[in-house]
């Protein structure tokens, strides 16, 4: 069985290379390469897949994952200049893809059997950044594993 | 595994009719959609792309996605006829399931993006949705 949780915050972004010339940036991405930044209102729709614990009926307790998706991402990205404000987007250039992952890795770290999460696993991140664009992520293995190995990325 | 998602709109027209079946049946069958003047839909198509995000954080290039899906399939079936003005369609009945597949042709005829094409879903109105894993 699967739950999802929605949530939205709201943000600026620039998509840019700086090894790359003006010209090369807006040939790769467009007017998200626009100097200064631009924002969305991006939507997130967090997949749970697990069985429903026998005792309390739930696959995850609701208000648990709103309180960690509120902690590792609304929080810390709503009304944000993501490029200068949210590590690691002043590394890692955050196209809708990489915030995605980002976002996955934030929620694997709480939503993970070591933390006693037993019958449930983090299934899916889905990141609107339009309503017209969206992108869904669902964790590589061995990326995963390597970042569980070393601790996370954190 | 990495999926991006990205909506267009177009409007067309069909109707719904088979040669092999009598003009009462074919009534019976397809009910309004069968109405001899044809009738129009704002149809909402998703195309999913499948990859990673390589060093560019990009899956695709969403201006290629745009002008591959515009070329190949949008400039061919907005404001047209599906009946009529759709080679892909000639000699099929024009149900949102053919859509689909005239698409997911139309599409793969010169399919050049460096990511893979994943699945079409194509909506005729807000009350359905026709998803197509494309091979």
């Amino acid at each position: 069985m699967q739950l999802t949780r929605r949530a939205e915050f709201s943000a600026s972004h620039v998509c840019r290379n700086p090894a790359l010339s003006d010209a090369e940036n807006q040939a790769l991405y467009g007017t998200n390469a626009n100097r200064n930044g631009h924002g969305h209102n991006f939507i997130l729709e967090v997949t749970i897949e697990g069985e429903p614990d026998p005792v309390t009926g739930m696959v995850f307790d609701l208000r648990a994952l709103k309180e960690i998706i509120n902690a590792e991402v609304v929080d810390p990205m709503d009304h944000r200049f993501l490029n200068h404000e949210v590590p690691p987007f002043d590394q890692v250039i955050p196209t809708t893809e990489n915030i995605a992952v980002e976002i996955w890795s934030r929620l694997q770290r709480r939503i993970h059997p070591r933390n006693g999460v037993a019958n449930a696993r983090l299934k899916n991140v889905r990141l609107f950044e339009t309503a017209d664009l969206y992108v869904d992520y669902s964790g590589e293995e061995a990326v995963d594993e390597a970042r569980q190995g070393t601790g996370g990325r954190s | 595994m990495m999926t991006l998602t990205r909506r267009y709109r177009f409007a067309a027209s069909h109707r719904l009719n088979t040669d092999a079946l009598t003009p009462e049946q074919n009534a019976r069958l397809y009910g309004k959609c069968n109405n001899p003047f044809g009738h129009g839909h704002d149809y909402v198509l998703d195309v999913t792309v499948e990859g990673a995000p390589g060093a560019s954080g990009q899956i695709v290039q969403r201006e290629t996605l745009d002008q591959c899906v515009s070329q190949q399939v949008l400039r061919h079936l907005d404001h047209r006829n599906l009946n009529c003005d759709v080679p892909e369609l000639h000699g099929k009945v024009a149900t949102t399931e053919n859509l689909a597949l005239a698409i997911e042709k139309m599409l793969k005829a010169s399919w050049t993006l460096p990511a893979k094409l994943a699945h079409v879903r194509i909506s005729e109105t807000d009350r359905n949705a026709f998803l197509l894993e494309t091979r």
